[in-house]
């Protein structure tokens, strides 16, 4: 059990961090990927063409991302891409790989959130003379954020495990730790036990901090309704 | 003054605006009226530029639009701010609470203070009687409730013109006639409204002008009293199939 704090210790310093970071990220990435897909911009043609492109780059994102396994992604980046002269340390790789990995999924259940609220709420916020960005942070965002709220819990909950496969590229977080100690004590089945829980007790935290959301976020509907 | 000039707008199976020319005066209340289908719609949402017309000219005040041309943000905003809209389904933002569903625009777009717009807030709530609900989210009131404060929100804006799509086709009839009393009430002081109603009784208390669509023209327009007194066989059927006698 004298383990237990090495542990604790790799995953303050290296899974939540690495977790968090990614996921604040992937967000960005996520909102703008979902608004690039959703907008239709005025303006004149060459406006309209290189806004096409844009889309097509966002759908081709996605499709990579989602497409291709999570630690076939990692590889390319850290192992791959030095090959071409880009190199990077770990942890940048692993954030890199993480965010744009979140990205691709958390655009979709984003996109979806953003097309569930209904065109009456834009047309009300127009013609109180909301621009459309102003419509978009006060209006339609605060009640998206409702609708993905559950899901975007999903992944960020699926990127706390996934942060695991960051032990293949050297990162030295809390599965990587619980590697070396094994192999210092032979006890693989305790000490993977004991990190499988840590993992749970920070997923069940965030469980309980996506409740709590939910009920902050759902303030406004009725008992019954939703 | 708003001056609308030959609007066509075609869509697929349906003109719902055939040639279309009308003025809205200033002060007044315009109540448009017609068959289901008819365009009356289409024809206020038009004033908001919420409908694009195909061609057709519009002007209010010194502002004139071309709708067979693109038309500038700014010009889009400046039509806006002389209008203010209220929907069949009020469309209230429920995010917010009452007073945040009226004070939002005037302080995003108008940027006034927080302490300004709340007050203004609070006259208008006082004068639809619903200062007590203040605090609370739109699903907790009723429709009639919600649409009276979708009123208030179209107000704080001060628009020269407030206008009204079918604001009480989704409510029951004692509702309706709170938020007629409402409209009325709002009319008396002179403020300009264009309302798209089937309330004929409505239309015959508070309307100084009628103007009649039917398959996407204007078969009348003109004083209340004339539109009554009608001798327009169309027109006169029109109202006998609204009447139970």
């Amino acid at each position: 059990m004298t383990s237990l704090p090495e542990l604790v210790a790799a995953g303050i310093k290296f899974t939540i961090p690495l977790a968090i970071i990614s996921f604040a990220f992937g967000l960005v990435i996520a909102v703008i990927t979902a608004l690039i897909k959703l907008a239709r911009p005025r303006g004149n043609a060459l406006v309209k063409g290189a806004w096409s492109v844009l889309v097509a780059i966002a759908y081709f994102y996605v499709w990579l991302f989602r497409s291709t396994p999570l630690l076939v992604q990692l590889f390319i980046i850290f192992f791959g891409l030095p090959n071409l002269g880009v190199q990077m340390p770990a942890f940048t790789a692993a954030v890199i790989t993480f965010s744009l990995n979140t990205g691709a999924y958390a655009s979709e259940n984003i996109r979806g959130a953003l097309l569930s609220i209904p065109q009456d709420q834009w047309e009300a916020a127009e013609t109180l003379g909301f621009t459309q960005s102003q419509t978009l942070f006060k209006i339609i965002f605060p009640q998206a954020i409702r609708i993905a709220l559950p899901t975007l819990s999903n992944e960020f909950i699926g990127l706390v495990k996934d942060t695991s496969l960051a032990s293949s590229i050297t990162i030295l977080e809390m599965f990587t730790v619980s590697q070396q100690i094994t192999a210092k004590n032979y006890e693989p089945l305790l000490m993977y036990c004991l990190v499988a829980a840590l993992y749970a007790i920070l997923c069940s935290i965030l469980s309980i901090l996506q409740h709590y959301l939910e009920k902050r976020t759902s303030r406004y509907i009725k008992r019954g309704e939703n | 003054m708003i001056k609308l000039e030959h609007l066509v707008k075609q869509y697929q199976n349906q003109r719902a605006l055939d040639d279309v020319s009308v003025t809205f005066e200033d002060n007044q209340s315009t109540v448009i009226v017609g068959p289901s289908g008819s365009g009356k719609s289409t024809l206020l949402r038009t004033i908001d530029l919420l409908t694009h017309p195909d061609s057709g000219t519009m002007q209010i005040d010194d502002i004139t639009v071309d709708f067979t041309k693109e038309i500038s943000r700014k010009t889009v905003r400046a039509i806006r701010r002389k209008s203010g809209m209220v929907f069949q389904n009020w469309n209230l933002f429920p995010h917010l609470t009452v007073l945040q569903n009226i004070t939002e625009a005037p302080r995003t777009v108008l940027k006034q203070s927080k302490a300004a717009a709340e007050s203004r807030a609070y006259e208008l709530l006082q004068s639809v009687g619903l200062a007590e609900y203040a605090a609370q989210y739109p699903t907790q009131l009723s429709g009639g409730q919600q649409q009276r404060i979708s009123i208030c929100r179209a107000l704080a804006m001060g628009p020269e013109f407030l206008l009204l799509d079918e604001p009480t086709s989704a409510l029951d009839p004692e509702l309706e006639t709170q938020v007629l009393r409402i409209l009325e009430e709002i009319a008396a002081k002179g403020q300009a409204m264009v309302v798209v109603t089937h309330n004929m009784e409505f239309a015959r208390l508070v309307a100084d002008k009628i103007v009649f669509v039917e398959d996407g023209q204007v078969l009348f327009a003109g004083p209340v009293t004339e539109f009554f007194t009608t001798e327009n066989q169309r027109i006169q059927n029109f109202l006998a199939g609204l009447s139970l006698a």
